[in-house]
């Protein structure tokens, strides 16, 4: 399946209208055009103005606690018995996961356009905190919206974001989940949007976010590159990451495209089972559509009605995905798959208890599949997870299920 | 000439300006959906936005979300909408109909399979709220080439390049966008929107017609004096809300809102 992807080809997409193939763009109402396309300038600008990218670094370094470290799971690989494993420790972050790496970066750009109001939607809350955190950190008024059922099943990250200073907004339209807090955060957007910033936490949305974010976030895989080669002398032959939105994903692939050999492999959120329809897999089991600013894969009815999703993890509870991963199915870069809840689950347990690293709901989607394949593959061969995000937010979910009150 | 182009230049020529009421198809129920829209004819409309329900409607606020999922809880498809329109034009085929939604359920139904069908019932224009101009290369000849007006969106936001290159993409009229908000805000200065008129007056040919924050007879008035016609919705969808049960109550409410609306705007003339 593998499939050359030149330098060239790579660093002309998105095009200039935000278009990945036929995946991206900018469909949004005419209000937010005019932001949107002052924010893809001033991007484009400091992307390549060295003492941005030299304050992002620093800030990734001395704030977020980077490079996060490449680690091998003896344990975990001796259990499994096939590939060495290896996990990219993106949970050791400052917050506890890798949407820092994002907050970051636009909350520099935030600061650079003179915006004082921050919004942000977040499914599990973890793109919540990390907003959260950096607006504390820069003294910038923040409003995250979320859905009140994910209010409900992550409190602990709603209190997070309230003791850092946010106001945390439960939204009760649609399915009260991430879809509908991407909704609200866009109504506030076009509402506010002189004052406003939209630090949007995964690489969907109109043009330029799907293209920021996947920059913000290459960092996972620019390290993970490196440190293969320090510590092995190769690159991997294996990726896998969870995808909901898809930017940790992303993150890690992006830097590895361009090497055909090594393949790719997101996991989407498979719910109670595919067949059952109650899951989140929309480039496993969707259709192409428009939604949230962007054509991509999406989970809708046969009107084109978008559908209910279902997964225990909320960071994965979403109906659309990243453009670029749309791209990226189609062309046969990458090969996306589906774990279910209770796999996902098993994973989290095992991880836990085989190596001491809890890993978050969504994340353990990533190690069920990454257990799965390594064992399927040689022992010289090297397969790496994106450890995500780390499991504390999760523990009253595990509780729950156990039976256990705390 | 379309029948949009036919009654924006029979009202010009009158020197008086556009009503225009939306609802959303299928709210309170698809059966009644046709019977407003006549209700709506007779207290004083000159053209009708249908509203195509979408689950993810992201550029209304709560009155018009609430009407989506209304109109969703029966099922309410864009193939029905079409049909309603059909069913509309048994007995009215002056007045015009615009389909106005989001972009997905056409993306569904197919672009091609939905002008075609749209035009073959009657509809006469098609607003989409997330398209802006520069993604509708593929789309908008599919509409243009049977007739179909494009209607695009401006904003305040919109910068005079962009309200150029959006007017040479409509045709019909324009929409205006009174303020930077949802649906349903009460947020409209009509002072800053005659200004804006104004501008979009010198750069196009097309009428403008204002929506957003109309509400009653008052700032339907205001906002016609300095425009071509007004859209109003939420004031419209919030009656249709407070009175589900009693399609003949509610049809008597929309009247009542609607027709001081129309006698406000055409003591503008004159």
């Amino acid at each position: 399946m593998s499939v050359k992807l030149t330098e060239e080809m790579l660093s002309a997409l998105p095009d200039a209208r935000g278009h990945f193939g036929a995946y991206g763009g900018r469909f949004v109402s005419e209000t937010l055009m005019d932001s949107l396309m002052v924010l893809e300038k001033e991007y484009l600008r400091m992307k390549k103005d060295p003492e941005f990218q030299a304050k992002f670094d620093q800030d990734l370094a001395d704030y977020v606690g980077r490079p996060s470290p490449l680690y091998f799971a003896e344990r975990l690989t001796r259990e499994t018995g096939g590939a060495q494993i290896w996990l990219k420790r993106e949970d050791l972050n400052h917050t506890g996961a890798h949407k820092v790496n994002n907050t970051i970066g636009q909350a520099l750009l935030a600061s650079f356009l003179g915006k004082k109001r921050i919004i942000a939607e977040t499914g599990a809350g973890q793109h919540g905190v990390a907003t959260a955190t950096v607006c504390a950190r820069l003294g910038l008024e923040c409003h995250v919206f979320m859905g009140a059922e994910d209010v409900q099943r992550q409190s602990l990250n709603v209190y997070r974001m309230k003791l850092l200073g946010a106001q945390v907004h439960a939204v009760q339209s649609g399915s009260r989940t991430l879809k509908d807090a991407m909704n609200d955060a866009m109504r506030d957007w076009v509402s506010n949007v002189d004052d406003t910033f939209y630090i949007i936490g995964t690489v969907a949305g109109p043009h330029p976010y799907p293209l920021l974010v996947r920059d913000f976030q290459s960092v996972i895989g620019r390290e993970t590159r490196r440190q293969a080669l320090e510590k092995t002398g190769k690159l991997p032959d294996a990726l896998v990451a969870c995808v909901g939105g898809g930017s940790n994903a992303i993150g890690m692939f992006y830097p590895f495209l361009g090497d055909e050999d090594v393949e790719m492999y997101g996991v989407e959120a498979g719910g109670l089972g595919i067949e059952t329809g109650q899951h989140a897999a929309p480039l496993c089991a969707g259709r192409p559509g428009v939604l949230h600013g962007n054509r991509t894969y999406l989970m809708e009815d046969e009107n084109g009605q978008i559908a209910g999703t279902h997964s225990v993890s909320a960071g994965l509870d979403y109906p659309g995905v990243g453009p670029e991963h749309a791209w990226l199915k189609d062309i046969g870069r990458a090969n996306y798959v589906s774990v279910t809840d209770n796999e996902a689950l098993d994973a989290f347990r095992m991880l836990t208890r085989v190596e001491g690293i809890m890993p978050a709901l969504e994340t353990a989607h990533a190690v069920a599949y990454g257990v799965k394949k390594a064992a399927e593959m040689d022992k010289d061969q090297m397969l790496v997870i994106n450890i995500s995000g780390r499991g504390d937010k999760d523990i009253h979910t595990i509780a729950q299920l156990d039976g256990i009150e705390i | 000439m379309s029948r949009i182009q036919g009654v924006m230049k029979a009202l010009k020529e009158q020197d008086r300006k556009a009503l225009i009421p939306y609802i959303t198809a299928g709210d309170p129920h698809p059966d009644v959906t046709v019977d407003l829209m006549h209700t709506l004819v007779s207290a004083g409309a000159d053209i009708i936005e249908l509203g195509v329900p979408f689950s993810d409607p992201m550029a209304d606020g709560p009155v018009i979300q609430l009407a989506c999922e209304r109109s969703l809880k029966h099922g309410t498809s864009l193939r029905q909408v079409i049909g309603m329109v059909k069913e509309f034009r048994k007995q009215d085929d002056k007045t015009p109909v615009v389909l106005m939604g989001y972009l997905n359920p056409m993306e569904a139904m197919g672009y091609e399979a939905f002008a075609e069908a749209a035009a073959d019932a009657g509809v006469d224009g098609i607003l989409t709220v997330d398209l802006p101009p520069e993604e509708a290369d593929d789309v908008a000849p599919l509409f243009t080439s049977r007739n179909l007006d494009a209607i695009f969106l401006l904003a305040p936001t919109t910068i005079d390049q962009r309200i150029q290159a959006i007017a040479e993409h409509s045709s019909g009229y324009v929409y205006y966008v009174s303020f930077k908000g949802v649906t349903g805000a009460a947020k409209i200065n009509v002072d800053e929107v005659a200004a804006k008129v104004a501008h979009i007056h010198e750069m196009t040919a097309l009428p403008v017609g204002v929506g957003f924050g109309i509400r009653d007879a008052e700032t339907a008035a205001a906002v016609g004096r300095v425009s071509d016609g007004v859209i109003v919705g939420s004031v419209l969808v919030d009656t249709i809300a407070r009175n589900q049960a009693d399609t003949e109550e509610l049809k008597r409410a929309l009247t009542d809102l609607l027709h001081p609306m129309r006698e406000a705007l055409d003591s503008l003339a004159s």
